[in-house]
């Protein structure tokens, strides 16, 4: 097991150098921009799908989350806290490096929050709300949670848009980069176009890493057990709430991660992020990649977001993943790896022959 | 000497159903207990109330003196106490080997930061859980079906996957809900040595069975439900002469209108 997941993240590591090196090669750099937004949104695609896959559970509020990473990140890195200079609390964390100063577009100066700072402050939030939505969601069996999280999905998406210190409609602009190590920040710019690429990637072969890993542990083999036989698991000592309760809050955390950095690489953040058909774009992607399956959510997940964020699928973009979504169900719940494409196919002539010869 | 099992009292409805009333009983420790009577008569249900599925309207329900009365199921597996289903609950699209490695869950503690980090220590569990779970397997006498999919197996294999899961558990308590159900006669007298084996191991077992066969030649003793309610508690041959228990099952007052 441990070398076929060895082997594994060997082959996607070579394929994130692969994609690159082809870019480089056909002069088509510029693809690096959105690949690298895709590998932030696949974040959030790859916690959804452990949630979907091992819990059994559906989130419809996912794209919320990653609009709490990418609001709070921006709104603490952009404030401006330098006329409260001279209180004691501010002279505290300006000391403590938690507040910086920054030199923004126009050549003013201001304070605001450093870049980890506004990170440990979003995956608290994001953290924080999760719980309080699983908590008492988790403890009831059934789909509760995909009502809950959509109702919570829809709050959020009102709040960032009717709220001016949020930008409104507009959102946050001005995002400082985002140090990560000395020389290496996560922002837009040709030049650090490349390094950006590997780090978001690198950043989802790390979240795939630590998954895998969790899979193929004690929890994740509880995790399966709840999915197959929810009473036989809880007969056997695991505690069926609590761990759909960690898994979403984890799939949360990742979600709200990809919307810090999608935040900082975009220099901003729109109202968008957070609407409900990105949510079920999430849903999609993990739906056509196999419910439960990281490799497969990782693969469609960097395909279909590349293609909408290239405008491939144009005005239709919603449209595309909403008919992804119909395709996926009637053909191969089990995502499209798994779609033997004759047999399915042959499968569903057949129910129509029998609808047909029976009326 | 508090018994290892202690029920008093026990009461629980469903809408205007008594399913159990008022029924009390203990389990010894090192003991077969066969919990027996017609269908409906509640046997079910007295197993959901023991095992944590179904919290009691009255009643308590104490396992080595301690109350487990409403704790949730978890709890009470950790606290030592296994069970089988009435209909087979293997987890799907596990192997057999895996369906029993969930039976060592309440004896290991990698949680989610330790299996995502994959720390050492956890290495050591896994080994412990597998070789665990191999050797319930061997028990029930199925090691070489270790890495089928347990779904796909015999009824009679399921039925052996289902109590290797329960006993790789360790468990004091093993509530068995009608292992004999489906099984042929070669399977039915396998599992009555089974019974034994698992008996001479210490593990004490309740069980709620329809076959008369083996209810008479596995247990110490038997409690007769009828209608919610206990009408003898005693050894199987001093149950099978209570003129109580012999009008429910043969159903005198029929045979008097006929």
């Amino acid at each position: 097991m441990l070398r076929s997941r060895t082997v594994r993240i060997a082959l996607f590591a070579a394929a994130i150098v692969a994609v690159q090196a082809a870019t480089a090669v056909a002069g088509k750099s510029f693809l690096l921009t959105q690949l690298t937004m895709s590998a932030y949104y696949t974040l959030v695609a790859i916690g959804l799908s452990l949630l979907m896959g091992y819990a059994g559970q559906i989130s419809l509020g996912h794209a919320a989350f990653f609009a709490i990473g990418g609001y709070v990140s921006a709104a603490l890195t952009t404030l401006d806290l330098s006329d409260r200079r001279g209180t004691a609390l501010v002279d505290l964390l300006e000391r403590l490096h938690v507040l910086v100063s920054r030199t923004d577009l126009y050549g003013g100066t201001s304070l605001s929050f450093h870049a980890w700072a506004a990170f440990a402050a979003a995956v608290a939030l994001s953290l924080a709300v999760a719980f309080a939505i699983g908590v008492p969601v988790l403890r009831l069996k059934g789909h509760y949670l995909a009502m809950a999280t959509l109702g919570f999905g829809t709050i959020v998406y009102s709040i960032v848009l009717g709220t001016q210190q949020l930008g409104a409609a507009d959102g946050i602009t001005g995002v400082p980069p985002f140090p990560l190590l000395p020389g290496l920040a996560v922002g837009g710019g040709r030049d650090s176009r490349i390094a950006n690429y590997y780090v978001a990637w690198g950043l989802v072969a790390l979240a795939v890493l630590l998954l895998a890993n969790l899979v193929e542990s004690r929890v994740g083999r509880a995790l399966r057990s709840i999915h197959g036989a929810e009473d036989a698991a809880s007969a056997m000592g695991v505690d069926v709430g609590s761990y759909k309760l960690r898994t979403f809050v984890l799939s949360a955390v990742l979600a709200a991660v990809g919307g810090v950095f999608l935040t900082h690489f975009n220099a901003g953040v729109g109202p968008g992020e957070a609407a409900i058909m990105k949510s079920v774009r999430y849903v999609a992607i993990v739906a056509v990649g196999g419910m439960g399956s990281i490799w497969g959510t990782v693969a469609t997940s960097a395909l279909l977001n590349f293609l909408s964020l290239r405008g491939y699928f144009g005005t239709l973009d919603d449209a595309v993943f909403g008919a992804v979504l119909v395709f996926v169900m009637l053909f191969s719940p089990e995502g499209i790896l798994k779609l033997d494409a004759r047999a399915a196919v042959a499968a569903a002539l057949s129910r129509l022959r029998r609808q047909e010869g029976g009326a | 000497m508090t018994a290892l099992l202690d029920v008093r009292g026990l009461s629980r409805s469903f809408g205007g159903l008594r399913a159990v009333r008022d029924v009390s009983f203990r389990v010894e420790k090192g003991t077969v207990k066969a919990l027996i009577g017609p269908n409906g008569a509640g046997k079910t249900t007295l197993f959901h109330l023991v095992s944590g599925f179904l919290p009691p309207d009255a009643g308590t329900v104490a396992l080595r003196g301690e109350p487990i009365q409403g704790l949730p199921p978890h709890r009470i597996a950790s606290l030592g106490v296994s069970r089988t289903f009435q209909h087979i609950r293997l987890f799907a699209q596990m192997t057999a080997l895996e369906n029993v490695m969930v039976g060592r869950h309440v004896r290991s503690r990698a949680g989610f930061l330790a299996g995502m980090l994959h720390l050492p220590f956890t290495r050591g569990e896994e080994r412990e859980i597998e070789r665990e779970a191999r050797e319930a397997l061997a028990f029930v006498g199925i090691p070489e079906l270790a890495h089928v999919e347990a779904t796909s197996l015999s009824y009679g294999q399921q039925r052996a996957v289902e109590l290797a899961r329960a006993l790789a558990s360790g468990p004091e308590l093993l509530l068995l809900d009608e292992p004999a159900a489906g099984l042929n006669m070669r399977e039915t007298s396998e599992l009555a040595r089974l019974i034994g084996r698992i008996r001479d191991r210490g593990i004490t077992v309740l069980v709620v069975e329809h076959d008369m066969g083996l209810v008479m030649n596995v247990s110490d003793e038997v409690v007769v439900l009828s209608y919610g309610e206990k009408i003898a508690d005693a050894p199987p041959r001093a149950v099978q002469r209570d003129p109580e228990v012999i009008r429910v099952y043969l159903g005198e007052d029929d045979a008097q209108v006929a």
